[in-house]
């Protein structure tokens, strides 16, 4: 049964449940509305909800755990002589798979019987062939413990498809004939539905907790076996950044420092050209400008924070990089040897951070109270010293936060850096040469062609780990400095 | 606007003068340079204000003009007639598509005569304009053995080279001879263009069509990448909006003030300035390492935009149910309703232009994200068709707009880089869509209380 009709079975085990529900209130109070403690409606709801939540929670807890169980068996049927040089387990279960959808899914097109799928012993070169012709796409020959394999994972797949049917139907089944059975004139029917949806609003928020929960266990577990491949040490230390994609990764050298460098080199630009630009624009536009202008040049402002940062990486790479080679490049002052380079990514990211900075500014600089500038103006000073003098000082704090929420945002750009700055990892301080950031070398180390479990691809884990905790850091220092810097005003 | 007598640093200086009383008309130095400082800060800031104006506006004019060639192609459209004779005797011929080549060459070399043209060229220099044709044209006939004796018009598309000659990209100052085109193809280029051989066309496959390899940028187009998008803001829509709503709810309306629902906060406000790329990773791990979901399905992309979007929308429901009067809940209370009731019939309701405004912004905001749908395998090249169904449209491999715009300007070729102008284009039509339906819903059903 497929997931499509056995969700539809639920809804309608809960729909039947729902008009049986409601029939048996009215019927109990014989008719007369008055006598339910709660409106027919409720009483209808309340089966509804006991056939359809506890089945849906079974279904998907099921799912998310089934091809858990069914992928460590398999894996578990797989001998050690199955998994030849150069590949891995993980690779060989990818065949595995592969080969049992072909086999499901030449079933399924009346190409093979049920049962050749099932039992098939025979030569394994015909089924490989048979498997091609039903336009399944399988890579590699076949084998015997891949086919075996497949076979098990076809069978365990299917049997544990039939019994969650059974158990969600059951559950929906059971749900709804307890929710009947309580069903009476005096059940109170409206109080037990308004608990269930609270339950259901609770879980709902509990879901923010679950993300960061699994981006916690995600990052923690990939680096600590990447930490078992490849020593701690060497990582956070290590001046040299060179990864070898050939074999297990066995020769790479996977120092962070660099990656970092030209991180922290790129941010700092982006915040040289945002920071000034988007704090006078602020300034600007909350003190000096009228409402038109503010009106128009606010939200103009915003759009260039609206855009996709694909369109700024675009920016970067074929009209930034260009402009500046066209300058520093050899026709110009002969400092630069290529497009992409930290000035390129640093110079459009800071054009994308301007209204980040501009507008946490702005609200900033409006919550420090009216009575402050009227205090200085009562004295002489003039629009410009109000703003350096008092306005300033008093929104510091403030617009400290807004900056480190900035280079925050910065550090874990990625997209702008990928495009314009370039993949060569090197310490350097001449800021139109290459250089390249953590987030960019997560790109490529998990999308190039490595192996999940070589430290190649494993030590974007360990990059994602640092990322995550420095931008974290900086995120809950920014918070708390904007929130105590609200209060003080309110 | 400042007395510049009251001002403190001037009076001890006109105490002094005391026996040549001043005008307050005429200002003193110190007024003046105060004055200068003044403007000069107040032009720091208009400058500042303009500097963001002018990058957007840089901005604006590199996406139109690097883009618009995209929705262009360059064709050269051909008439001719294949006897049943002529197309025997090719397919005795050994060198088949050849022989068909000839045959296409003769009729281009007709039509040139015909108004008036004569320039000379071999099979060589149509082959670095047009391509390969005669395996087009075999396979026509073949397919409609029909048409032969009949004239058949065959619109093959034009190289990327003579395609990049006719919308500006490349000049003949520009173009260095090559086995894709010489400076003497160009000759033969014109005569084309100007017998309206040779024409520029509106691209339909770029907007409708499906990534193509990396040596035919010509074909490339985004349509089945939109549809990935379509896909995926599905998802993102119809778990991120109720998921969004209830946990709003739950913080706005029931949480009590504990260190529970401070942790749950402090959570949502971290988890929306965590990079995008950490949930790239997020979705890599748990969703197709653990969860072993299919690897470039734009279900899993959709998964993984939801948990981005979820602080978006949480934060901008809860300003919009914070926004609703206490009045409302309190009337609805004292009429007999319960607490859900209150909320569900009466504080819901009146939020709700709001937080579809939010949802939207939201919206717009996962669909131009790049980063994380590269981590789970969605990446351009995937693209290559379109879903079958409905339901397979959510796990057959796919790619996004964003995600195919980054592959072609990962492809280093000025054919790609034009595709991925174009696409940007098409990206932000969507984006700002969405963004003015966001605006006109705000201006039209938000109310002030």
């Amino acid at each position: 049964m497929s997931l499509f009709w056995l969700v539809v079975i639920v809804l309608a085990i809960a729909l039947v449940g729902y008009i049986a529900g409601r029939a048996r209130a009215l019927a109990s109070a014989g008719g007369d509305m008055r006598d339910l403690h709660s409106l027919p409606v409720y009483y209808g709801a309340n089966v509804a909800m006991k056939a359809a939540v506890p089945a849906f929670l079974i279904l998907v807890l099921w799912l998310l755990v089934q091809p858990f169980v069914v992928h460590s068996n398999i894996s578990g049927m797989i001998p050690e002589s199955a998994v030849g040089d150069g590949s891995s387990l993980g690779l060989v279960m990818a065949e595995v798979r592969r080969t049992a959808e072909g086999l499901e899914n030449a079933v399924a097109s009346g190409q093979m019987t049920d049962d050749f799928a099932r039992n098939a012993r025979t030569d394994f070169n015909d089924i490989t062939t048979r498997l091609k012709d039903a336009g399944q796409i399988v890579t590699s020959q076949i084998t015997q413990p891949i086919m075996r394999a497949a076979q098990a994972y076809r069978i365990m797949v299917s049997n544990g498809n039939f019994y969650m049917s059974i158990v969600v139907l059951l559950a929906a089944i059971a749900g709804a004939l307890w929710g009947v059975r309580e069903t009476s004139a005096e059940f109170r029917a409206r109080n037990t539905v308004e608990r269930g949806i609270q339950v259901i609003l609770f879980s709902a928020a509990l879901i923010a907790v679950l993300t960061t929960l699994g981006i916690v266990l995600s990052l923690v577990f990939n680096t600590v076996e990447f930490f078992r491949l490849y020593p701690a040490m060497d990582f956070f230390f290590g001046l040299t950044w060179s990864p070898s994609f050939s074999g297990r990764g066995g020769s790479s050298e996977l120092g962070i420092l660099p990656l970092l460098w030209g991180t922290f080199y790129i941010s700092f630009v982006a915040l040289a050209v945002a920071v000034p630009v988007g704090l006078f624009a602020a300034v600007y536009l909350s003190e000096y400008a009228s409402p038109r202008v503010r009106a128009v040049a606010k939200p103009m402002l915003e759009i260039l924070a609206g855009i996709p940062t694909i369109v700024y990486g675009l920016f970067a790479l074929l009209t930034v990089g260009p402009m500046l080679l066209s300058v520093f490049g050899d026709n110009g002052l002969g400092i630069m040897k290529a497009g992409t380079a930290v000035m390129t990514a640093g110079l459009v990211m800071g054009i994308m951070l301007i209204p980040f900075v501009s507008s946490l500014s702005d609200d900033i600089i409006n919550a420090v109270p009216q009575a402050m500038r009227d205090g200085s103006y009562g004295l002489g000073a003039t629009k410009s010293e109000t703003v350096k003098q008092v306005i300033l000082p008093a929104a510091l704090p403030g617009i400290v936060g807004a900056i480190l929420l900035a280079a925050s945002r910065a550090i874990g750009e990625t997209m702008i850096v990928v495009l314009g700055a370039g993949a060569a990892a090197r310490l350097s301080l001449n800021p139109f040469e290459a250089m390249t950031t953590v987030t960019a070398k997560i790109v490529s180390q998990l999308t190039g062609d490595a192996d999940f479990a070589s430290p190649v691809a494993l030590v974007a884990f360990a990059l994602g780990m640092t990322l995550f905790v420095v931008t974290l850091g900086l995120n809950i220092v920014a918070l708390y400095i904007v929130r105590k810097y609200r209060e003080q005003y309110d | 606007m400042t007395d510049t007598t009251l001002s403190p640093e001037t009076s001890p200086a006109a105490a002094g003068d005391a026996a040549k009383p001043k005008s307050l008309y005429a200002l003193d130095d110190l007024t003046r340079k105060r004055n200068a400082s003044e403007k000069r800060f107040k032009y720091y800031g208009l400058g500042a204000v303009l500097i963001g104006l002018f990058f957007l506006v840089v901005l604006a004019t590199a996406i139109i003009s690097e883009g618009i060639p995209a929705f262009t192609r360059t064709i050269v459209e051909v008439e001719f007639t294949l006897t049943q004779e002529q197309y025997d005797a090719a397919e005795k011929e050994l060198f088949k598509t050849k022989a068909y080549e000839q045959f296409f060459i003769n009729a281009l070399q007709g039509q040139l005569e015909e108004s008036g043209m004569s320039v000379p060229f071999d099979a060589k220099a149509i082959e670095r304009i047009v391509g390969k044709t005669g395996g087009t044209i075999r396979e026509y006939f073949k397919a409609n053995p029909g048409a032969l004796g009949a004239p058949a018009a065959f619109e093959l598309a034009a190289s990327s080279r003579v395609d990049g000659y006719s919308n500006g990209r490349v000049t003949r100052e520009t173009l260095t001879d090559s086995r894709f085109l010489e400076k003497s193809d160009l000759d033969i280029v014109d005569a084309l263009v100007e017998t309206g051989i040779i024409k520029t066309v509106f691209n339909w496959n770029f907007i409708t069509g499906a990534d193509s390899g990396v040596d035919n940028p010509g074909g490339a187009g985004i349509g089945a990448s939109v549809v990935g998008s379509f896909f995926m803001m599905l998802v993102v829509l119809f778990l991120s909006l109720p998921i969004g709503v209830a946990a709003s709810i739950y913080l706005e309306e029931f949480a009590p003030q504990n260190r529970f629902t401070d942790m749950i906060e402090v959570n949502i406000s971290n988890l929306a300035a965590v990079p995008s790329i950490v949930f790239g990773i997020l979705g890599l791990a748990v969703f197709i390492q653990f969860m072993h979901l299919p690897q470039s399905a734009p279900l899993v992309g959709g998964l993984v935009l939801t948990l981005m979007t979820l602080p978006t929308i949480i934060i901008s429901t809860r300003a919009s149910l914070k926004a609703v009067p206490p009045s409302i809940r309190d009337a609805a209370l004292g009429v007999g309703a319960s607490k859900m009731q209150s909320i569900f019939h009466h504080v819901l309701p009146l939020a709700m232009p709001g937080i579809l405004t939010g949802t939207i912004i939201g919206l717009a905001q996962a669909l131009g994200e790049t980063a994380p749908l590269l981590l789970i395998g969605m990446v351009g090249f995937v693209a290559r068709g379109y879903p079958d169904g409905f339901i397979t449209g959510f796990i057959e491999p796919n790619s996004a707009m964003p995600a195919q715009i980054y592959t072609w300007a990962a492809r280093a070729d000025y054919a790609f880089y034009e595709k991925a102008w174009g696409g940007i284009i098409i990206l932000l039509v969507f984006l700002l869509t969405m963004n003015i339906l966001a605006v006109i819903l705000r201006r039209r059903f938000e109310r002030r209380w």
